[in-house]
């Protein structure tokens, strides 16, 4: 209980609006009444821990982990890495990051996913892996396929991987999306565009990072994740309005 | 001009789409041969102690469609109210969970024990609640709300005291169905909206 601290106040200006009517799906799945804030609690001040003995020594290559080695997916090699932090610059060290794409042509293996691209019968589309003590993490993958999807008539979403992410404590779960440099379906994405503020967008936006890449193998992209940070404590024991 | 305060800002959250269930609950999925088994299957394993109880419901969008393609998290103290990593916690009780709402029906089943009141940092104590987040398509950001239980005494609970439409209290209610079984249908959007907190 003593490394208990508040949560940060979640800065709900960054985040998309739950509501654009443009990403149609939002439309009646968005609360319509203001939530309810309040300081965080111990059941926001907690949360599960995922150790190492959970991890396969394939799990962050989504390459070749739907063959478990046997044969490699198909499409542009990319090394997909970055470091996971708190508001307070903190690294988050040992924590699980998850993320899933649609594989080459833009095609996720998944019963409700009717696009024609075909599917890659060595790829799964998943992976996982834990922070180190710096918060660093990487993965090895292909770059996911822009894909069509049935919102208005004719969009598609930019190429981009989904990201989990836990945190030391639940209240600071978050998942998210990666987005490619220089993708020109970022600017006309609805869900992209959930986000307003343009610079907080550029956020999810991935560089190319040719000082990681590795000349006839792979390209790399760099992505950081900032988590919600925790306050050090002051007073904490005082009532409220004290 | 003034010093800058060197902050950095939360990533913005991005809708978990129509296929979380890849990433987070691959074998759920059918995506299977990737991990021994999804993470998150049961937040108990034999031997937990305290009442041992199976939740239902559903998750409604504005429409009254219950959703199919719901994925739910919860969190839970023991039977104790501690948390899994807290001093004298039941090794037996992780106390995370991920489940998702069945592609036919929209109904999810949770399995677990009652948790036990928490204490805060405050000494206030929360009633026996489970900690739940909601993603799905069309969920732009992770919605967060509490699971309490209506046979419990939740007169002093400091969050359900803040709700200042008293009858919205009763959207956090499971209601008790049977001996060790509880409903608990979550509303997205409309009449009888669900509190979600922000948190
Ligand atoms: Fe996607």
């Amino acid at each position: 209980m003593s490394d208990q601290k508040p949560l940060m106040p979640r800065r709900r200006e960054v985040h998309p609006l739950p509501y654009w009517p443009d990403y149609k799906t939002s439309v009646a799945r968005s609360p319509s009444l203001p939530l309810l804030s309040m300081e965080s609690t111990t059941s926001e001040e907690t949360g599960p821990r995922f150790g190492h003995s959970t991890l396969g020594p394939l799990d962050n290559n989504l390459i070749e982990n739907y063959t478990q080695g046997a044969a490699k997916a198909v499409g542009e090699r990319v090394r997909l890495h970055g470091r996971v932090m708190d508001e307070t610059g903190r690294p988050v060290a040992g924590t699980l990051v998850e993320i899933w794409q649609a594989n080459a042509g833009g095609r996720y293996r998944h019963i409700k996913d009717t696009y024609f691209a075909p599917l890659d019968p060595n790829f799964g589309g998943c992976g996982r892996t834990i922070t180190d003590d710096a918060g660093y993490y990487e993965f090895m993958t292909i770059r996911p396929g822009a894909y069509p999807w049935p919102n208005r008539a004719n969009d598609w979403r930019p190429m981009h991987v989904h990201f989990s992410i836990f945190g030391p404590t639940f209240g600071q779960r978050l998942i998210t999306q990666c987005y490619f440099q220089g993708d020109p379906l970022i600017d006309l994405c609805p869900i992209a565009a959930t986000i307003r503020d343009r610079s907080q967008l550029d956020r999810l936006v991935a560089a190319l990072d040719m000082q990681n890449s590795r000349g006839m193998d792979y390209l790399a992209y760099k992505f950081d994740i900032v988590l919600r940070g925790r306050r050090q404590t002051m007073f904490e024991n005082r009532p409220e309005g004290m | 001009m003034t010093q800058s305060l060197d902050m950095l800002v939360e990533t913005p959250s991005q809708t978990a789409g129509p296929y979380v269930h890849i990433g987070c609950i691959p074998t759920f999925a059918g995506v299977e041969g990737i991990y021994p088994q999804d993470l998150g299957l049961s937040p108990i394993e034999d031997g937990a102690k305290g009442q041992i109880v199976t939740i239902t419901g559903s998750v409604f969008d504005g429409t009254g469609w219950a959703m199919r393609d719901a994925m739910i998290e919860s969190w839970q103290a023991d039977a104790a109210g501690r948390y899994a990593g807290q001093e004298g916690a039941d090794p037996n009780v992780s106390g995370f969970c991920r489940f998702a709402a069945d592609k036919d029906s929209g109904q999810f089943t949770l399995r677990t024990v009652k948790p036990g009141a928490v204490a805060n940092r405050d000494g206030s104590v929360m009633a026996p609640h489970i900690t739940l987040w909601i993603v799905a398509r069309g969920i732009n950001i992770g919605l967060h709300t509490r699971l309490y239980f209506e046979d419990e005494n939740n007169d002093q609970d400091p969050l359900l005291a803040r709700i200042e439409q008293r009858h919205r209290v009763d959207t956090l209610l499971a209601r008790k169905t049977g001996e060790g079984s509880y409903h608990f249908d979550i509303r997205l959007q409309g009449e009888g909206e669900t509190v979600f907190l922000d948190i």
